[in-house]
């Protein structure tokens, strides 16, 4: 496709072309490896679809964007095939696009607004920073941001997730000098030990972290504020000037059902942590996990986790895997391309059930999961229709591993030891909006650990605000919003 | 990646180790424990901290060979190191002055009833320890437990060493005897600690487990290590692990450590025939 065509097109003209889905492996295939299911575009592939954007003079899709991206913009020089400077583009507003590009639910977000999805189908705007993205860590022309002279001052970030990267980054860009304290061995929070390989490769989210070391931030592992040190011997002994408290929604809820602490019972964060952290997966690896071959595997919620714990089941060998969600398939907030992902590779969807026990043998192990039949009644105070359990109806699937994905809570560790940080009855941390300014002087925080869990893009957002606050605290002047 | 400063065999297959880790010296309490991941391949596993030197910033940990990675640690010597240790991890020992406070450690249990005897000491208890081993060669820690007790008693189950039998026997000997306890922690094998609790059940005796489930991030991240305590799951890892031992269910505790035996036993199967191939190599190398 050549540059000029882009000024050729009239918008009718370009509204005809369909949108491009992306090439990905074939669902049996894929079902026998870890590896990623999409391909990417192909530049192309790229150029065709970024000629299906109009660039409204009101670009809608922007301000349905968390951190507003420049999407009219990027996709233009897409369109010409200046793939880098559409990189640089995007990187004003978003500092992981090769992340974002993969597994934002653009669907509820900036594709949702697009003026093309009126008529056909919305322009591919996450494929495209995508592959934006990939394009430019293969082109080995990454570039790094400039570095402000260093003010002297220091920043703790607490928690190494979405949140805490992005807070880093831009910290690091203003001239502070920032450290990262993850409790874990690996650093990425939810990208590394929740999201599987087969949707996000973890040497991409790898390449990001090395890129921020580039910037000069440092990162200390194994450290769990809360027990190996406490936000205020950080602000007190430690000298940091401010801490950003990224640490994510890390507690498990359970059911409270019998049963639930049988073998073979997991919560989607163990399962997920043990193959995708420990590489459960691979036999040169120690952790093991349940041998899910041949086996019966059911997991239970209808999110972005549930989708990733089935299709991990699918991927360790199981027979058949099961998704069972008390409503239907239209409240499940799994991104739409999951459900289709998961379906292709053979997972069945029991919609309108609700586990009530884990049925289990006299050693401890789990065999069945009864179930009560539900039905959809009066809409509730989300406006999504209540549903209501039908008379009599319960009956036992045979299951031999059980994943519980119903959501996380706030780890209390950091409101046990820092009690004047303010928390809500749920025990996210409250934060002033604007700032992202908790109750403590000095402190704030952002992502997960205040919203519950969300997403990627939101705590990516989050952790920006703050960074700006942070800045203007330090410095003691006012950024204008560009 | 973390130095292991000293190490030395306690007893065949428990070695102490003191490991560079000075962040966690510093605030480790006793009760504690941390993570440990051997190298890039390795599980994560949770070990007590069975002492620590804020001077020379190092912790100490007794670790029994169990199966593989209790093992593979096992052979690591002085100057050799250890990719992550991550903690201090739990609520510390609930310590005050109860009175008369009974510690009772069974086999490399000895290792993590000793830092909250210290403790109990120091919080002005009378404190009576009860050492079991299997045989006189196992046992652990005599002299350090000695040290810290008013009374210190050792037991053997085969009577090569001391009293001759459980602990349990020596904890109802001393009940039977009219001492009265107020307080009486049991750390041990899961029937051993099972058995003190329905000792102590009759006369009402405040009695505290630690519990070992099996632990992936030890933070409350993943809820493996679950135990029913009262009826409600606990995360072992952040609400333990010490809980009270008369309303723990040892049944589900016993039950769900046994979840990956195939995977464990299979585990130390090949690390044994890898370790004996290697020394095999190094005779035939040195022919
Ligand atoms: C399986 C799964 C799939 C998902 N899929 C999607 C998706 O497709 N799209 C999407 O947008 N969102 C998805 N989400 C949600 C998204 O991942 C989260 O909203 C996001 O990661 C939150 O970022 P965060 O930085 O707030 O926290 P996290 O990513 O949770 O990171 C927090 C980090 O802090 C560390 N930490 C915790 N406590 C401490 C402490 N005391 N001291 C030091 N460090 C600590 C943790 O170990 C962790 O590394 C998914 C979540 C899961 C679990
Ligand atoms: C809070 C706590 C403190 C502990 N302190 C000590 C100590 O000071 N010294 C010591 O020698 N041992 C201690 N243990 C036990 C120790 O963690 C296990 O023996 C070790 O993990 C076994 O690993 P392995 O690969 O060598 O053996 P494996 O053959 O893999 O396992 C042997 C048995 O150990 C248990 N186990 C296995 N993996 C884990 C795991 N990830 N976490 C917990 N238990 C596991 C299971 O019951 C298993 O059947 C402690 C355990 C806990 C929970
Ligand atoms: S960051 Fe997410 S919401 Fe924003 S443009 Fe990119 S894919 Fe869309
Ligand atoms: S709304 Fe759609 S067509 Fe309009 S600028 Fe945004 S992406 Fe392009
Ligand atoms: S070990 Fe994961 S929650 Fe305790
Ligand atoms: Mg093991």
């Amino acid at each position: 496709m050549s540059e000029g065509k882009m000024g050729k097109l009239s918008a009718k003209e370009r509204m005809k072309i369909h949108r491009h889905e992306m090439p990905e492996q074939e669902a049996k295939a894929r079902c026998g490896n870890f590896d990623e299911v999409n391909f990417g575009y192909t530049p192309e592939l790229a150029m065709e679809e970024a000629l299906r954007c109009i660039q409204c003079k009101d670009p809608v899709c922007i301000e349905a964007c968390p951190v507003n991206v420049k999407i009219d913009e990027f996709i233009g020089l897409v369109a010409e095939g200046k793939f880098l400077d559409a990189a640089q583009k995007i990187k004003e507003d978003n500092a992981l696009p090769a992340i974002c590009g993969r597994v934002c639910p653009q669907e509820d977000q900036c594709e949702q607004v697009c003026v093309i999805g009126k008529k056909s189908e919305p322009v591919a705007i996450g494929n495209l920073e995508r592959f934006v993205a990939d394009y430019e860590r293969n082109s080995g022309n990454m570039k790094l941001p400039e570095v402000k002279p260093a003010t002297g001052k220091k920043v703790a970030v607490v928690g190494s997730g979405p949140a805490g990267l992005t807070c880093a980054n831009d910290l690091a860009q203003w001239g502070h000098e920032v450290t990262v304290f993850e409790a874990l061995h690996e650093l990425g929070g939810v990208l590394m030990y929740g999201i599987p390989e087969f949707r996000l490769p973890k040497q991409i989210v790898r390449e990001e972290i090395d890129n921020l070391k580039k910037l000069g931030v440092k990162f200390q592992t194994n450290v769990v504020v809360g027990r190996s040190v406490t936000i205020d011997e950080l602000m007190e002994e430690d000298g940091f000037d401010a801490v950003f408290i990224g640490v994510g929604a890390g507690l498990p809820w359970f059911m409270g059902i019998p049963g639930e602490n049988l073998n073979g019972v997991y919560s989607a964060n163990e399962f997920l942590t043990r193959v995708n952290l420990m590489k459960a997966y691979d036999s040169n690896y120690d952790s093991p996990v349940f041998d899910c071959k041949g086996k019966n595997v059911a997991v239970i919620g209808g999110g972005n986790t549930a989708m990733d714990a089935v299709r991990t089941a699918r991927r360790l060998g199981a027979e058949k895997v099961y998704i069972i969600y008390r409503r239907s398939e239209k409240e499940m907030p799994a991104r739409i391309e999951e459900i289709k992902h998961a379906k292709e590779e053979g997972v069945e969807f029991i919609m309108l059930n609700s586990p009530v026990e884990f049925v289990g043998d006299e050693n401890g192990w789990l065999k069945g999961v009864k179930c009560l039949k539900m039905e959809l009644g009066e809409p509730d105070e989300s406006g999504r229709r209540r549903p209501v359990p039908v008379k009599d109806s319960e009956y036992v699937i045979d299951i031999d591993m059980v994943v519980i994905s119903i959501g996380n809570g706030s780890n209390p560790l950091i409101k046990q030891t820092t009690p004047e940080i303010g928390t809500s009855k749920k025990g996210t941390i409250v934060v002033n909006q604007e700032t992202m300014q908790t109750s403590k002087k000095g402190v704030y925080a952002g992502g997960d650990i205040v919203t519950g869990g969300a997403t990627v893009i939101l705590a990516m957002g989050a952790g920006r605000t703050a960074a700006k606050a942070i800045h203007e605290e330090l410095m003691n002047v006012t950024v204008n919003a560009e | 990646m973390y130095k292991i400063v000293s190490a030395r065999f306690l007893a065949e297959n428990i070695k102490m180790f003191e490991i560079e880790a000075p962040r966690i010296a510093k605030r480790r309490k006793a009760g504690q424990f941390v993570i440990v991941r051997l190298d890039e391949q390795g599980e994560r596993i949770p070990l007590t901290i069975a002492d620590s030197n804020v001077e020379t910033g190092t912790i100490t940990i007794i670790v029994q060979g169990a199966g593989k990675t209790t093992r593979k640690l096992n052979l690591k010597e002085a100057g050799d190191t250890i990719l992550d240790v991550a903690g201090p991890l739990g609520q510390p020992s609930h310590i005050e002055n109860f009175g008369t406070a009974v510690s009772i450690g069974g086999g490399v249990g000895a290792a993590i009833a000793y830092p909250t005897a210290v403790a109990l000491k120091e919080a002005g208890n009378k404190v009576i320890t009860i050492n079991g081993a299997r045989n006189k060669d196992m046992v652990i820690l005599e002299d350090e437990m000695k040290k810290v007790s008013d009374e210190a008693y050792v037991t053997t189950d085969d009577g090569s060493y001391g009293f001759h039998g459980f602990v349990t026997q020596k904890l109802q000997a001393l009940i039977d005897g009219g001492e009265k306890l107020d307080f009486v922690l049991a750390i041990g094998p899961i029937p051993m600690m099972r058995a003190v609790a329905e000792v102590t059940r009759p006369y009402g005796i405040k009695t505290v487990v630690s519990l070992n489930p099996v632990m992936v991030d030890g933070t409350g991240m993943c809820g493996g290590c679950r135990v029913v305590v009262g009826g409600e799951s606990k995360f072992a890892c952040v609400d333990g692990p010490e809980f009270d031992a008369h309303l723990v269910d040892f049944k589900n505790l016993a039950d769900r450590n046994r979840m990956y035996n195939v995977h464990e036993k299979a585990a130390l199967e090949h690390f044994e025939t890898d370790c004996k191939l290697e020394k095999q190599i190094q005779a035939q190398a040195s022919n």
